[in-house]
């Protein structure tokens, strides 16, 4: 049976492009490959003095979105094609329900946090 | 005028125009059979739908996570005169639990490949393997806390701690109902064979394992990697 267009698959369908067995190991391996990098490449900026101090959260927040990216692409098997709509759209309103509640709540503590006054003068308020 | 006449003379090989990101490339070739899923077609297939299913409960699982790693995320500096990240985690603890758990996503992807190839000793050996590499990750993990407990870094210490705890415990509680749940489809493979609805529970299972993996990124970069910086 050849591959057919209509038809919708699921997240981690391997049977969905009719992949041969040594394809499938060699995408794995390339996800393997590509995930070890970046695993890598986190803790080398994690520990050493590479990256500017102040900017290494965000190089480690690149770095970890970039590794769930290859992650979602090669072990999930997720594409863009038309039969994955379904999946892709599900993902998207997933991050953005995630970016809302990572995002939101950072940024409101850090704007109460700002807007709190000092711990010792509210000790003196209420003696 | 009969009923068959009212039917479009495409029936059943018709492409519905309001499905979402459908491209008409493949139409021009002829070789598509049948629309599922879209109205005239009949439902998706099973396997689709269960997949599918599972996609979206995993998607909520995993705003589940991102509520304990925001609650993480603010709490991170309170750590009440205690110790802080870099006093607690050791890098190379945390580097063999990575790669514990790569391995294991690793494997189970070989399984995937043995499961398509209906290859019943290399799927019990993929699973296996992925089974002793979370084992090893989870045991590793409890250690950890169990040192930190010891040492008195327990979840009562701080509100950091307190959110430490709860955002790695949820996520190794999960790898820990995973291995009950590898352990059964091994089992299952074993006994009733690639029979249709053990293909589908397979299926599932491969998933939760990946965005298991998925989550531990999320955790050992802003739990571990940021936490350590603090």
């Amino acid at each position: 049976m050849s591959y057919d267009w209509n038809v919708d698959v699921a997240p981690g369908f391997m049977d969905a492009t009719r992949r041969s067995v040594r394809q499938g190991i060699t995408s794995y391996l390339i996800g393997l490959a590509l995930a070890v990098a970046l695993t890598a490449a986190s803790f080398y900026v994690a520990y050493t003095n590479l990256v500017w101090a102040p900017g290494i959260p965000i190089a480690l927040a690149a770095l970890g979105i970039a590794q769930i990216g290859v992650h979602i692409v090669f072990f999930l098997h997720m594409t863009t094609a038309p039969d994955n709509t379904n999946n892709a759209l599900a993902l998207a309103l997933g991050v953005v329900i995630v970016a809302l509640i990572m995002i939101g709540s950072l940024w409101i503590m850090a704007n109460l946090n700002q807007r709190m006054m000092p711990m010792d003068q509210i000790m003196q308020m209420q003696r | 005028m009969s009923t068959t006449e009212a039917l479009p003379q495409a029936y059943g090989r018709v492409i519905d125009p309001y499905s979402l990101g459908r491209d008409r490339r493949g139409d021009a070739g002829g070789g598509r059979i049948y629309v599922t899923g879209r109205g005239e077609g009949g439902p998706a297939s099973r396997r689709v739908i269960v997949g599918f299913g599972f996609w979206i409960f995993l998607l909520s699982d995993i705003v589940m996570f991102s509520v304990f790693f925001a609650a993480h995320a603010v709490l991170q500096t309170e750590t009440a005169g205690g110790p802080s990240g870099r006093e607690l985690f050791n890098p190379s603890h945390i580097a063999i639990e990575t790669a514990c758990l790569l391995a294991s996503s690793f494997t189970c992807g070989m399984a995937a490949v043995a499961i398509e190839a209906r290859s019943q000793a290399w799927t019990q050996v993929s699973l296996l393997i992925t089974g002793l590499l979370g084992l090893a990750f989870v045991v590793l993990e409890a250690g950890d806390f169990a040192t930190m407990i010891r040492e008195g870094a327990g979840p009562d210490r701080s509100a950091f701690l307190s959110s430490f705890f709860a955002v790695v415990g949820l996520h190794g509680l999960h790898v820990s109902a995973g291995l009950l749940w590898l352990g059964t489809m091994m089992a299952q493979v074993f006994v009733k064979g690639f029979r249709p609805d053990i293909l589908h529970r397979l299926l599932c299972f491969n998933l939760f394992w990946h965005v298991l993996d998925i989550i531990w990124v999320a955790l050992f970069t802003l739990v571990y990697l940021v936490g350590a910086l603090r």
